[in-house]
């Protein structure tokens, strides 16, 4: 079955604000567009999944991790607007310095986007939610796409997604996206965080160190002024007092908040030479 | 000073009143409210046993892991073979045989010139034809089958069996997995190597990724190894031994993978191995229809669409090249004897030499690249006669290839052999120089293979021709 087929099937069942009927997949023919969307999330949890059933195309999907390593996009419209989606690799943390997960990371903090959707993999809530607060601490606009909810059911794990949502402050979508479930229920809550019906309080993790918090501040403060219209100095500020040093870098070079673009890798050659 | 710097200076004076581990105390914070959030949120009810870690323990076990995936590769090739048979003859009786026919036929009512008709239906369709009669139930069966595997996890099996060996060489873990996706397309493979982050161990990946047969190769392994080596069995046996040689030519490419990835980390390339830890993802019940929609339009229309493109007009050039002369004989008359010393020397031929050659920009050309030469050489000796096909199902393939081509079941295996070991195809070619953007890299990616592949089957032709 085609995630189109599928989608209309769901379309079938859902009884108010059917999302689907509105839904036009775009494909790659990007253009201009309203709003973008970054799907972040750890490996193997069904980004491109999702990815294929919003955008109509087919990036290759496996069950394995690490099968995006660039970033795709595509896009679709909905209700008049029209959203440009961006599939980001799979990673498990904002704080690694692999380069695959770099990508996805710099897409977060600097191509500005303006709903992060993460998906993440219901059967290890606990390992993915690590990803999820460390996007949390970045955007306030996210959503959580709670995916694999059929095979969270097969081991008997039973998910309270409104103590989800009420503990992390963003909209979570309870989904199986490999056959459209909760597609509609994804799209409307994206709809929302992108024209900011939704207002988000989302979960800031707590250092119990006053020292700590005045350091950050000022750090964000210098870095505010210095690059213009940063929207994440705080998390900036934490990574130069954690001596990141891909971070430190970008600041040292000015490139701060300069996205790279999708075929930008570093040439091996370089490294070879140095 | 710039305010850049002054800001980095800030940074560090802070750095060393807050202590230098901050980053675990971070670490920690998000661990221990991502434990709490999850506590709440998810409430576990009774295990239903653990079928998963039963079947992991025995799949990725040390004795039975490797046994079991060359059975189970075995057994897909098996089905291949056996099932591609009755479709592939059929297939070739309506488009080598009937249509071909129709076409001469219809060519002859409008009085066509013989250039014409030879240029149209001997040339561009008839590579057309056969790339499609040819490649097109293999894959049919095979890619399905392949990303059935996939989608139920068993691919990270594979690798976290390899993942050892792989460790072994001096090489990264994950190349295990940009090899399973060289499975698919080498290309594709060369770009997944992104996901190793020390450039040392991606350039081994890089290099020895053309070692995962593509999907190119896999209809040249299938039918050579049905139609020589499985001939060579009783006919229950056939479609068991032939699985039995593309299996061993599998498992040969991950030996030369091994072998060449240790020669490289302990030559040009040398270094530890960093360690990674693998995820296994759980098995997931495939969606059959999903995954016959996936590889059916993905793969194979896709492999086959981009075989047609190639095929039509290498067959347009091939029937030119056969039919132009300098001299007594055809242009690729003159370079098929050019070629011919060498190739019989390593236990091939000029033909199948040139047949590579010509199918630099797609592998999936290389069969019907050597038949239409191999037909048009012998047409040129029989003096241009008008000659009539029949040749439509594999067994036929076989006769025109031993009788006409002067083939023996060395030239089998050892073109079984040559597809595993060449040159990668140009657009591979062109993603390496992408990612390494070094030409001398690039270079020994492309011409290493080539010189093993040689190497090789100079060594099994002078043993065959020293034992039997």
């Amino acid at each position: 079955m085609t995630a189109q087929a599928a989608a209309a099937i769901q379309c079938g069942s859902c009884s108010s604000g059917c999302n689907t009927a509105h839904l036009t997949k775009l494909g790659i023919k990007t253009g201009s567009w309203d709003y973008i969307v970054a799907l972040a999330g750890n490996p193997n949890t069904g980004k491109s999944t999702i990815f294929n059933a919003l955008t109509g195309l087919h990036q290759h999907v496996g069950n394995w991790a690490g099968k995006t390593v660039t970033r795709a996009e595509g896009a679709f419209t909905l209700g008049g607007k029209k959203f440009k989606l961006v599939d980001l690799p799979g990673t498990y943390s904002l704080l690694s310095t692999s380069v695959d997960e770099e990508i996805a990371r710099d897409f977060v903090l600097f191509g500005k986007p303006d709903v992060t959707v993460v998906v993440v993999d219901a059967t290890r809530l606990e390992r993915n939610l690590n990803l999820v607060l460390q996007i949390l601490e970045i955007t306030d606009h996210a959503v959580i796409a709670l995916n694999l909810i059929d095979e969270a059911r097969r081991n008997n794990l039973t998910m309270n997604e409104r103590i989800l949502m009420r503990d992390l402050g963003v909209p979570v979508v309870p989904m199986t996206a490999r056959r459209g479930e909760g597609v509609d229920e994804l799209l409307s809550a994206i709809e929302q965080v992108a024209s900011r019906e939704f207002s988000a309080r989302p979960h800031r993790i707590k250092y119990a160190d006053s020292n700590l918090e005045t350091a950050i501040e000022k750090l964000a403060t210098q870095l505010r002024s210095e690059f213009d219209g940063l929207r994440n100095a705080r998390w900036v500020a934490l990574r130069l007092l954690e001596g990141d040093e891909s971070i430190i870098d970008t600041v040292r070079k000015g490139t701060l908040g300069a996205v790279k673009s999708t075929n930008h890798f570093p040439p091996l050659v370089q490294v070879e030479a140095g | 000073m710039t305010n850049s710097q002054a800001i980095l200076e800030t940074a560090a004076d802070m750095r060393r009143e807050i202590g230098t581990n901050l980053h675990d105390r971070l670490t920690e914070a998000i661990y221990a409210d991502a434990g709490a959030i999850a506590d709440r949120a998810v409430s576990t009810g009774e295990h239903s046993g653990n079928l998963e870690q039963a079947f992991d323990r025995v799949l990725t076990s040390r004795i039975w892991g490797f046994p079991l995936m060359i059975l189970l590769l075995m057994g897909v090739f098996w089905l291949t073979i056996a099932g591609a048979n009755v479709p592939s003859a059929m297939l070739g009786e309506l488009l080598l045989g009937t249509l071909y026919n129709a076409l001469h036929s219809f060519a002859a009512v409008l009085n066509a010139p013989w250039w014409l008709s030879g240029f149209l239906i001997d040339g561009l369709y008839l590579a057309t034809a056969w790339v499609v009669s040819v490649m097109l139930p293999p894959m049919a069966i095979f890619f399905p089958l392949f990303t059935l595997l996939e989608d139920l996890g068993y691919l990270p099996r594979v690798a976290f069996n390899l993942d050892r060996l792989f460790k072994r060489a001096g090489a990264h873990g994950k190349q295990a997995l940009t090899m399973m996706m060289g499975y698919g397309c080498n290309a594709a493979g060369v770009v997944s190597t992104r996901i190793i982050d020390s450039p040392r161990e991606r350039l081994i990946a890089i290099i020895t990724n053309n070692f995962a047969i593509c999907n190119g190769r896999w209809g040249t392994l299938i039918l050579i190894g049905a139609i020589f080596v499985g001939a060579t069995a009783p006919p229950f046996l056939a479609s068991f031994i032939a699985a039995t040689s593309v299996a061993a030519i599998a498992v040969l490419g991950v030996i030369f993978t091994l072998l060449v990835s240790a020669f490289l980390s302990k030559t040009w390339l040398k270094g530890e191995s960093s360690s990674f830890s693998l995820e296994l993802p759980p098995y997931r019940p495939p969606q059959i229809w999903q995954t016959l929609y996936k590889s059916i339009i993905d793969r194979t229309l896709i492999v086959l669409k981009r075989a047609v493109i190639m095929a039509a007009p290498a067959g347009a050039a091939i029937w030119l090249f056969s039919n132009i002369y300098i001299s007594d004989s055809s242009i690729a008359a003159h370079l098929i004897s050019f070629l011919n010393p060498f190739g019989l020397l390593i236990g091939l031929n000029g033909v199948i030499l040139l047949a590579y050659i010509v199918a630099i920009p797609a592998n999936e050309i290389v069969i019907p690249t050597i038949l239409m030469l191999t037909l048009n050489l012998s047409k040129s000796g029989l003096a241009q006669t008008g000659v009539m096909l029949e040749f439509n199902d594999d067994a036929q393939i076989q006769q025109i290839l031993t009788s006409i081509g002067g083939w023996t079941i060395l030239t089998g295996i050892n073109l079984m052999l040559f597809s595993l070991l060449h040159n990668p195809c140009s657009t591979t070619i062109w993603t390496i120089w992408q990612e390494t953007r070094s030409l001398k890299w690039t270079t020994i990616a492309t011409l290493l293979p080539v010189a093993l592949g040689i190497a090789v089957c100079l060594l099994t032709a002078t043993a065959a021709r020293l034992f039997l």
